[in-house]
């Protein structure tokens, strides 16, 4: 009789467990690192921006899925002229902004046109330059014509700098984001956390959760704190790798390690002596141990690169082996170019653990062929401000995390000031190619070019480590875009 | 002498040596990394273990010690050779202006959350060994300046100094030659102290980012690189966790031994 009792007891608690959980199971707490400036994708750099509100908030005409696949968005569907010229988009019907306007062919215009003005704050400004003209041809198709074909102009609406918004909305866009998306902004507490709710109206699948709270957290012992403490449900790129395994070890969470579009380099001021000597800079390159770096700065996380281009992307090329850890290489050249006795210069590292622990390893190896680099650890608005606007450094270390990017390279003002009039003539090309062979072929051209002009030290593809409670399902694991794209998430029954 | 001057003598003495020791002997280089033999616990050939990059924990230890020493050894000599004269001068000049010029602007750095100040400074002109010696030396000019001139008060009372204004001396000289030997003793107590508060200044500098660079070891960033760590590999948060520890309690101790043996108004009540 007592063991009854017991029983009866213990299920009495079960239940209540059960129902505790079950009232949790339409909410979540997810923590990102960064908090984002704003909250407007279309008019600044910050990813921290699309963490929040891509696909959540913001969609555009086409979008991003998980494994980096392109796939309709608010455009339902869309023709192609013959020539590559035309595209004659068909958007979706009934569906509204979070304000319960209609999102028709005048929203499409206006985002489109507004994003390429000529006064556009767009951060991705280049993704919209092939645009000659968007035309309203009745409140559900809207036709867009190219100057010159671009063979990734799908892909390039995709970005969370191509997001439709709303003329109505606009003026109150970067505090009160009103969007089509299957979530609705609630409430923004600056420097703790962000809230946004089921939409209701959503014209397709609607999300799985209620509720859904961002949080923010950049130290990486905070960060273990609060997972480890159940505050949050899941950490999107989990700031410390050191901690990964203490979690895969505990029955309570699960750890996945994605892709991510970031690659990892040390960026080289081309522009700046001695390093405008290719010789210089191929000798920085051999004496560098990339396997080094991802062993001690990321506990083993990332995979080594020889390119400024995604290993997991179909056209790329390892030239790892270009340019392999030699360090007599690398003393030999530098005699070559005249410093036997190595130089000194500056290493800006920003806070990541990836660049201030890689930068400490890489300032020891480039010791060992005698190049004395003086660390200087630095906040993000410095970083930006000295080295990304000012361009007064020597090296840095950075993760370039746009998808697709190799372009940069093509940009002599851009911050590591690479001017190569063979490679923008390349890239120009490849921007007017459709055909996927040649595109395939020209982008494989590129990548050599940059590794055997030793540009920068391409270092590691960055991973992305999320950290989830068990029972958490649908989240992204890489990621082809900056995102938390929560549409899909929701807890197992 | 007492137990406190031995104890904490010897404790200090030992830090003294080790940093003075690494500049002829390390164990190992103390910046070799070698990243397959990360975060091995203490142990041959590696007594304190070694960090997340496989250096050589002892040899870090080690150099650290001389960074903190060096930083603090520093900011007290700023402290007193700025603060002694300031504190003379205030006392020979009792109640007039020049004296509340002086302690009142004391007040005025005291005023300040020295820490906070000290990270103000560092952000403003940069992170760095040299300028956190200057922060904390900044801080340490009100406690001498204050400690000199409250001793030195009494003292312009006495007889002996009465005889040498009445032989003609300046009050300069009097400061130089007769009151500032007579203070020498409690600046001694409270350099002590100081310095081990400067140590802690160091480490808390350094944790924050703020103090020496790397590859310049330090302990408090050795501390600040263990955070993610300790969970596993808790050796790296506590050997330069106890490294702080030992020295600054040994400073104390050493302070307060001195403090018995030194001071005059402690000594008059012994004998």
């Amino acid at each position: 009789m007592i063991d009854l009792k017991k029983l009866a007891f213990a299920s009495t608690i079960a239940l209540a467990a059960g129902i505790g959980a079950a009232q949790a199971q339409g909410d979540l707490t997810v923590a990102v690192q960064l908090e984002p400036p704003h909250l407007d994708p279309t008019s600044a750099a910050a990813g921290a921006i699309d963490d929040v509100v891509y696909s959540n908030i913001f969609e555009g005409l086409t979008r991003f899925m998980s494994d980096g696949t392109v796939v309709p968005g608010l455009a339902e569907s869309w023709e192609i002229s013959d020539d590559g010229l035309v595209y004659t988009f068909k958007l979706r019907e009934g569906v509204t902004f979070h304000d319960g306007t209609a999102m028709d062919a005048e929203d499409v215009k206006f985002s489109l046109d507004r994003a390429r003005a000529e006064d556009s704050v767009n951060a991705q400004k280049a993704l919209f330059t092939s645009i000659s003209d968007v035309a309203i041809i009745d409140p559900l198709t809207v036709r867009v014509t190219l100057s010159e074909p671009n063979g990734l102009f799908l892909f390039n609406m995709a970005w969370g700098d191509a997001v439709i918004v709303a003329p109505e909305s606009i003026d109150t866009i970067k505090t009160n984001p009103i969007g089509t998306g299957a979530f609705r902004f609630v409430n923004w507490v600056q420097g703790d956390r962000i809230d946004i709710e089921k939409n209701p109206e959503y014209w397709g699948t609607p999300a799985r959760l209620d509720n859904a709270t961002f949080k923010f957290i950049s130290d990486p012992t905070a960060a273990f704190a609060a997972v480890m403490a159940e505050d949050v449900d899941m950490f999107s790129t989990f700031p410390s790798p050191e901690n990964l395994p203490q979690f895969e070890a505990d029955p309570r969470f699960q750890v996945l390690v994605g892709s991510t579009e970031g690659e990892t380099i040390l960026a080289i001021n081309n522009k700046l002596p001695p390093f405008d000597n290719v010789k210089v800079r191929e000798a920085v390159a051999h004496a560098i141990d990339r396997q080094a770096i991802i062993d001690g700065a990321m506990f083993g996380l990332g995979t080594p690169i020889g390119t400024h281009f995604a290993p997991h992307h179909p056209a790329y090329v390892d030239l790892t082996a270009n340019s392999a850890h030699d360090p007599d290489k690398a003393r030999a050249l530098l005699a070559e170019a005249g410093f036997p006795d190595g130089f000194e210069t500056t290493l800006h590292l920003p806070p990541p653990s990836y660049a201030r622990r890689g930068g400490e390893i890489i300032a020891a190896q480039l010791a060992a062929v005698g190049i004395k680099a003086e660390i200087t650890n630095v906040e993000w608005a410095q970083w930006l401000e000295t080295v990304f606007k000012g361009k007064n450094f020597g090296l840095t270390i950075v993760s370039h995390t746009e998808p697709m990017d190799i372009g940069i390279y093509a940009r002599p003002d851009y911050y590591f000031q690479y001017d190569n009039k063979a490679f923008q003539d390349l890239i120009a090309e490849l921007n007017k190619t459709t055909d996927p062979n040649e595109r395939t072929a020209l982008l494989q051209q590129a990548q050599t070019v940059i590794a055997n002009d030793f540009v920068n030290g391409f270092l590691f593809q960055l991973a992305k480590p999320v950290v989830a409670k068990i029972g958490l399902e649908g989240f992204w694991v890489n990621a082809p875009t900056q995102a938390v794209d929560l549409t899909a998430v929701g807890w197992t029954e | 002498m007492n137990r406190n001057l031995i104890i904490g003598g010897l404790l200090s003495s030992l830090f003294v040596l080790a940093a003075l020791l690494s500049f002829v002997w390390t164990p190992f280089d103390h910046a070799a990394m070698d990243i397959p033999a990360k975060l091995k616990l203490p142990g041959a050939p590696h007594w304190f273990g070694t960090d997340h990059f496989g250096r050589d924990m002892f040899s870090m230890i080690m150099v650290g010690a001389r960074t903190s020493i060096a930083v603090a050894l520093v900011a007290v000599g700023i402290g007193m050779a700025l603060g002694v004269p300031l504190g003379l001068t205030a006392a020979a000049r009792k109640g007039s202006w020049l004296d509340e010029l002086i302690m009142r602007g004391n007040d005025l750095v005291f005023a300040f959350p020295s820490l906070v100040i000290a990270i103000l400074i560092t952000a403003v002109f940069g992170a760095g060994a040299l300028n956190a010696i200057i922060a904390i030396g900044i801080f340490n000019i009100p406690v001498f300046a204050r400690i000199t001139r409250s001793a030195a008060l009494s003292l312009w009372e006495r007889d002996f100094i009465l005889t040498a204004r009445v032989s003609g001396k300046s009050s300069a000289r009097i400061s130089f030659e007769h009151i500032l030997p007579n203070v020498m003793n409690l600046l001694i107590v409270q350099g002590t102290i100081q310095f081990s508060l400067g140590i802690l200044a160091e480490a808390g500098l350094s944790y924050v980012g703020l103090g020496a660079q790397p590859p310049t070891p330090s302990w408090g960033r050795m501390l600040a690189d263990a955070q993610t760590m300790v969970s596993f590999a808790p050796h790296l948060a506590l050997v330069p966790g106890m490294a702080i520890i030992l020295t600054v309690l040994g400073l104390n101790l050493m302070g307060d031994g001195l403090r018995d043996y030194l001071d005059p108004r402690l000594r008059v009540v012994r004998t």
